[in-house]
């Protein structure tokens, strides 16, 4: 949405009413005249007397309110279901002025406002008031019958009203079809909101629209309204930037595999989402998180469109979960109820309301769901990211079960919430042996790693447990499936053992024996060494025999001390020499 | 049998000052001496609007003879503020 305050040259004075000074830039033109139009019970009064209050009680400027249809009595015995305190008010900062004329009052001639005009300038002048009221003119008007006389009436106020420097609000009833004679107040205000209250489907429906606006700019679409236990508020529009703070910091799930599983636990000030079919413990993980909160210390809401608060309480306890005693001390609230026909916007301003009453840091809305299935107005579609966006604006960590029977993107995008979670759980039945067991899977997280592995949640007296499930061929196990399945890999596993020993003991032998074979082989080996050793040494012991010998044949036969050199000695002396080299 | 009438104005705008006119007129026609008029201007004393219940000007009342019986406007039509007075 456009910041519509830049674009203007006039000044504004804020109504306070949630969402209309954002679409004028600030609020109505200040010291000028706006007309709120609308057919019976659009909450035309409520919208100026809201505004008055707003003035009185947030920038303590008085008021006068000038009643020309209903009693005073009647108009603040009404505003009480508001919660404004205007009895308290009336003392020092509102005037309420009942100007009815009994219908049958004797009417002679002409007549005119100046009397009341000259009233009302003193009673502001007395209070110092800077904002004025006057509701259900056209009740007065209708009197004169007189078109002319009406209008020179109006020109009278609106003179009297720059006089006196007064920003006014004009509350005018229209009929369904344009009423002609009133038409000109239109085009002599400076500002005309129209409110519309129509009935569909049993629900009410109220819109507001700004159809003028002189001297600034403004959004001109019709928007949805909602009368609350505060007063009217605009419901649907919300920051159209989307500003917040965000966390690094983890709050925890309430189950500490979980934790784990996430990294920590959700972002705090993060939006999550659990979905899955009836009975998969959607609300359990919701009973979690809460206790966690409120052990923590924490302000938390859980609000439920299913079961009454006791049931919750009553049905958590069965799994270990005591809500009992954070209820008592006021630090959980329980809020409980059914949706209420199609209109939902209405029933997220009253949330919107209860949240700011109790101001939690952390929520719980059990399901969800239940609000996206009456959604047959159109503009209702996008209230829940709206609502959602408030929580985030406020950094309010928010659980949101949905029912859902499977991941099908057409159910989940029914309230776009599975697109704008942060973090997205999904509890499913696993149907297998006869055996119906839960499986929970964390379909996304923004922001951080986390599994991608199914686990098994177990719900018992001891409480709640996430646990590991089997992967055996594909497949994951769980419940007895996975225990007989742990049997067999245990059995297994044994077997295993017992053979890699058994051919331990196989390949021990046959090393023994190679050694044995190769003892065997040496020791061969060490005889033949022997043998050779033995030849060597008989063939060395023969050559020097020989050489001694003739060494003695020589000197036997010739003393002489030189032996003859013939070429037969030679070849003797070279054949020696040659016979060592040898062996034979 | 007093009457006694009471007229509330708002300074010499034009249909106050025809409702002075018209009041003294029809006291001094139909009730002679027994008329007693009062004038009130509103632009002097605004808080007698508010005291008295005025929502419109000029606003004859009558408070004698009980009830009190108020008409509204500059009394132009004298049959209507008659038959009004007359109402006992």
């Amino acid at each position: 949405m456009k910041n519509y305050s830049q674009q203007s040259a006039v000044t504004k004075l804020p109504t306070g009413i949630q969402g209309f000074d954002e679409i004028t830039g600030g609020g109505l033109p200040a010291g000028r005249t706006s007309l709120i139009l609308g057919g019976p019970g659009c909450g035309k009064t409520v919208f100026a007397l809201q505004t008055l209050v707003n003035g009185a009680q947030k920038h303590k400027e008085a008021g006068l309110f000038v009643a020309f249809e209903e009693s005073t009595r009647q108009i603040i015995a009404n505003a009480s279901t508001f919660g404004w305190d205007l009895p308290a008010l009336e003392k020092r900062k509102l005037f309420f002025l009942d100007a009815r004329l009994a219908p049958e009052v004797v009417r002679s001639g002409d007549f005119d406002l100046n009397g009341m005009l000259a009233l009302l300038e003193a009673k502001a002048r007395a209070l110092n008031a800077r904002r004025i009221v006057f509701d259900g003119i056209d009740v007065l008007l209708g009197l004169l019958d007189d078109e002319v006389k009406e209008r020179r009436e109006v020109y009278r106020i609106r003179d009297w009203l720059a006089k006196t420097g007064l920003t006014a609000m004009i509350t005018q009833k229209v009929g369904p079809e344009e009423d002609h004679r009133y038409s000109f107040l239109q085009f002599m205000v400076d500002c005309v909101v129209v409110l519309r209250h129509q009935v569909v489907d049993g629900s009410a429906f109220r819109h507001l629209r700004v159809m003028k606006y002189r001297g600034s700019g403004f959004a001109g679409d019709e928007f949805p309204i909602s009368l609350t236990s505060d007063g009217l508020q605009l419901t649907n529009r919300g920051p159209s930037e989307l500003i917040y703070e965000v966390s690094d910091e983890r709050v925890s799930t309430g189950l500490a595999r979980l934790d784990h599983m996430l990294r920590g636990g959700y972002h705090r000030g993060s939006n999550v989402l659990i979905s899955g079919a009836p009975g998969t413990a959607k609300s359990t993980l919701s009973g979690l998180f809460a206790q966690a909160a409120c052990t923590r210390g924490e302000r938390t809401l859980y609000v439920s469109f299913d079961e009454g608060a006791n049931q919750i309480v009553r049905n958590l306890r069965s799994v270990g979960i005591d809500l009992g005693p954070h209820l008592t001390s006021g630090l959980l609230g329980m809020y409980s109820t059914r949706t209420r026909g199609p209109n939902i916007e209405d029933q997220f301003a009253d949330l919107r309301a209860r949240v700011r009453a109790h101001s939690p840091r952390c929520l719980v809305i059990d399901p969800l769901s239940a609000l996206s299935t009456k959604m047959s107005h159109l503009a209702s579609a996008d209230s829940a990211q709206q609502f959602l966006d408030f929580l985030k604006g406020d950094g309010i960590t928010v659980v949101n079960t949905s029912l859902m029977d499977g991941l099908k993107t057409d159910e989940a995008t029914a309230t776009g919430i599975s697109t704008i979670a942060d973090t997205w759980i999904h509890l499913s039945y696993v149907v297998q042996d006869g055996e119906r067991n839960r499986a929970l899977t964390i379909v996304k997280s923004r922001g951080t790693g986390h599994s991608n592995q199914v686990r098994e949640l177990t719900l018992s007296d001891e409480g709640v447990s996430l646990t590991d499930v089997f992967m055996a061929q594909g497949k994951a196990l769980m419940g007895v499936a996975r225990w007989e399945w742990e049997q067999e890999e245990r059995a297994a596993q044994e077997r295993t053992k017992v053979a890699s020993e058994l051919k331990r003991l196989q390949l021990q032998v046959a090393q023994a024996e190679a050694v044995a074979r190769l003892q065997v082989v040496q020791t061969e080996i060490n005889a033949r060494t022997a043998e050779m050793s033995v030849l060597a040494l008989a063939t060395g012991s023969a050559t020097r025999l020989l050489k001694s010998d003739q060494e003695v044949l020589r000197k036997l036969r010739h003393g002489d001390a030189e032996p003859v050199k013939t070429r037969m000695a030679v070849k003797a002396a070279r054949r020696r020499r040659n016979g060592h080299a040898k062996t034979h | 049998m007093r009457v006694r009438l009471r007229l509330y104005v708002s300074g010499n705008a034009p249909n106050s000052a025809r409702a002075i006119a018209n009041a003294k007129t029809i006291c001094i026609e139909h009730f002679d001496t027994r008329c007693d008029l009062e004038i009130i201007d509103l632009l002097a004393q605004p808080l007698r609007a508010l005291a008295d219940g005025i929502v419109v000007t000029p606003t004859l009342v009558r408070l004698l003879p009980l009830p009190v019986q108020k008409i509204v406007g500059n009394l132009s039509d004298t049959s209507q503020v008659l038959l009004a007075l007359a109402d006992a």
